[in-house]
Parts: structure tokens; C-alpha cells; sequence
């Protein structure tokens, strides 16, 4: 069946299988950022926008995008640079694999809970966050980056 | 793993329920379960398209359409205002933020998953479902009916003025529970709902005098999360903390 929807900002067409998960057909146009981490809708690495929400998108039917708008981190490619940035500096990365849906729900984070200049509280963000899974750390590193990260751009 | 023949987006309640009278077709809600079962799949009927999605006010009771999702619940401001936080309480510790985006209202209920911190909540409040055919249902009596093919249009939780309180135990923050307990009070009897026993939650009535041995009338089960011992140990401090916390709100 055919699907459009809008992809990072443009119209896409794209011809999908009837029970096909959105995270199948992001991959097959091109969006190597959304991985698939756990296979049981739990480790967060899938994580796309759907009208700027974030969903994981291996729980999604791409049929239901339909006239919907996706944003995958190929789209958010200068925003994602900036707080990577914060991340590399605090060392918080190890192997890096979760990085990708753990910046998709950071930024997403940011929209949600960040209006008026307000900063969340620690507690908050831990638990905005608390879908996002790493393997590696005990997200300390991470939870400094997204600290600082805050802060600065919210001056 | 499902494979999938079809899909459709009905246009009517009607058609998805014609549609969902054929044993190898399945309604969807937020998809988060069904993608993990198996087997094959004739059509996905999605009720996306049919505007359930929406928390509905009214003067004595609110509307929750099946296919809002846990997120809607977390952060409706008039739910949680009536009923002092409770589904905050019960959403805020499933899975993550995306997942509550995704997962439905109506597929918790519906499902009567044996792990649901939802059913445990809206069980301890004065909550009604309402079916395509069979109309108006009690929850209390839904949780035990057989699953059949109908299709659960919207939650009703009467504006009782009941006060509710809800706890659960988790081995870690975004684990099933290990016990959910779900306590009401109005005009000094209490209505006690403990889920994840590891079954289907249960709920029962009474006064305070008469709660105070409620967790002996609960059944428990064992599983990797804890035997049935613990859980039980677990229902009593539960409930009795519940209590406590409705009783301080008094003071």
C-alpha cells in the first residue's frame, strides 16, 4: 500500500508492507539514525517524532502516518550537533549506540518541559528520560551533559 | 512476531466491529503489545480515525476515549485535579515517556493485562466501560468477563467526589510492578484494588475496620518479580499506607 507523509520537513511517498512498523520503513528511506535496541518496546533507541511527540518508533504502524509529520535526528541535524557536543564533553558516551534516541527524547524533552526559560528539576528530567536505556554508564555523564546543556541555552 | 494481510482505518465504530467479527482480524491501540504476539493476522483494524482520542469533562462524570493514550491521562489537568494526582501517579513509572505517546487507554483496559498499573487505578474508582454492543458495562464486572469480539468505545469515571490514592512496587522505576495498590474512600468505606498479583487486578469494599485484613482476601501468585509471599507482605503495607495517606489528607 502506498504511504505519504512528511519526512524531516518534506513530502514523502513510500510503498509499505500492510503491517509494516514505522521504524522498517524510516530505515529503508535512508534514516540510519533510528536503530532498534531491545526488540520489546523498552530501550528508547527507536525514538522518532510524530508531530513533534516523541514515539517509539518500532511500536508505530507506518500506515497510521499517514498525513502525519516524522522527524528523525537526520532532520534535527544542527540541533543534535549542539548537544552532542555537550555529551562528548562530559565523556558520557561509551560505545554510543543509545545516542541517537537519547538526543531524539533530550530535544524533545527541551520542547515540552523547557517553555519561559524554566529549567526542570533533576527529578524531572530523570524521569522524561527514564525510557531512554544505556548499557554502558550510569547515566551521570549523561545527566551532567543534559544539565549543562540546558542551562546554557537557556542562558 | 505477527505478519499482517491487511490494514484498514474504519470510517465507523460499525465497521470496525463487523470488521473485528472474523476471528483472524485484530484491533489495534497503540500497538505496543501486539507487535510482540505471534502468528498471522487477516486485517489491523486501526481506530485511529474515528476521533477517540479525546478526555472528555462533563458535569458528573469524564469520557476517555479508547485511543487516548497514557500520556493524556498523565497530564490531564481535570482528571488529576478530581481524583488528587492518581493517574499521574499510575502512568508516570511505565516504561518512558515514548512509550506513553504511543499506548493506549483502551488497550490497557481492554486487555486486562495481569501487570496493568491502569486497571488497578480505574478500579478503585467508580469507573464504567462503554462497549459498541453491549453498552454500559461496570468495570469491576468487565475485568472478569470472557474477551470477547466487541469493541470498547470509552472509559466513564463517574466525578463521585471519591479521594483516591495509588502506590505500586517496582524492582527498578520503569519495570512492571512487582504489586500495585489502588485505594478509594467515599462516605468512610474504601474500595481496595491490588493489581499485578501477578493477576488481572481485583477489587473489594469496605469499612476502615473491615480493610484492615483486606490484603488476606486478595489471591498471589509468583513470578521472577517475587513469590506470592512477598507480594502479599507487599498488599498489606501497601493498603496500609494508602489508608493513611487518605486519612492525613483529613487531617
Amino acid at each position: 500500500m502506498e504511504l505519504r507523509f512528511e519526512l524531516n520537513g518534506k513530502p514523502v511517498t513510500a510503498e509499505i508492507e500492510a503491517g509494516e512498523l514505522l521504524f522498517d520503513v524510516l530505515r529503508r528511506l535512508g534514516c540510519y539514525s533510528v536503530k532498534c535496541g531491545c526488540e520489546t518496546t523498552n530501550c528508547g533507541l527507536c525514538t522518532v517524532w510524530v508531530d513533534g511527540k516523541p514515539m517509539l518508533s518500532c511500536s508505530v504502524p507506518a500506515a497510521r502516518m499517514e498525513n502525519h509529520a516524522v522527524t528523525t535526528m537526520e532532520g534535527l541535524q544542527e540541533e543534535a550537533a549542539r548537544f552532542g557536543a555537550f555529551l562528548a564533553k562530559e565523556g558520557a558516551e561509551q560505545c554510543g549506540f543509545c545516542s541517537p534516541g537519547f538526543i531524539m527524547n533530550v530535544l524533545a524533552m527541551e520542547k515540552e518541559l523547557c517553555r519561559d526559560g524554566r529549567i526542570p528539576e533533576k527529578e524531572e528530567i530523570r524521569e522524561y528520560l527514564a525510557g531512554n536505556l544505556c548499557r554502558c554508564t550510569g547515566y551521570v555523564g549523561q545527566m551532567r551533559a543534559v544539565e549543562k546543556y540546558l542551562r546554557e541555552s537557556r542562558g | 512476531m505477527i505478519t499482517v494481510r491487511n490494514y484498514v482505518k474504519p470510517a465507523t465504530v460499525e465497521e470496525a466491529y463487523e470488521l473485528n467479527q472474523k476471528r483472524a482480524n485484530r484491533v489495534i491501540g497503540g500497538m505496543m503489545w501486539v507487535r510482540m504476539s505471534k502468528g498471522n493476522v487477516g486485517t489491523l483494524i486501526d481506530l485511529s480515525g474515528l476521533g477517540m482520542d479525546k478526555i472528555v469533562e462533563e458535569e458528573e462524570q469524564f469520557r476517555i476515549g479508547c485511543m487516548c493514550t497514557l500520556r493524556q491521562l498523565e497530564q490531564h489537568e481535570g482528571l488529576n485535579s478530581a481524583f488528587a494526582g492518581v493517574f499521574e501517579e499510575c502512568t508516570r513509572h511505565i516504561v518512558g515517556v515514548q512509550f506513553r505517546n504511543g499506548a493506549t487507554v483502551g488497550g490497557s483496559v481492554f486487555g486486562r493485562f495481569g501487570f496493568s498499573d491502569i486497571l488497578t487505578a480505574l478500579l478503585a474508582l467508580d469507573t464504567s466501560v462503554k462497549l459498541y454492543k453491549r453498552g454500559i458495562v461496570p468495570l469491576a464486572e468487565f475485568v472478569e468477563m470472557e474477551r470477547d469480539r466487541d469493541i470498547l468505545e470509552e472509559i466513564i469515571v463517574r466525578k463521585d467526589k471519591r479521594r483516591a490514592v495509588y502506590f505500586s512496587e517496582r524492582m527498578s522505576s520503569t519495570d512492571f510492578p512487582i504489586l500495585a495498590c489502588a485505594v478509594s474512600e467515599k462516605d468512610r468505606v474504601y474500595r481496595v484494588s491490588i493489581g499485578a498479583r501477578p493477576m488481572r487486578a481485583s477489587c473489594i469494599e469496605g469499612t476502615e475496620e473491615e480493610m484492615k485484613d483486606a490484603y488476606r482476601r486478595f489471591s498471589y501468585g509468583s513470578n521472577m518479580r517475587g513469590s506470592s509471599e512477598y507480594r502479599e507482605h507487599l498488599a498489606e503495607v501497601l493498603i496500609r499506607r494508602a489508608i493513611n495517606a487518605l486519612k492525613e489528607r483529613d487531617a
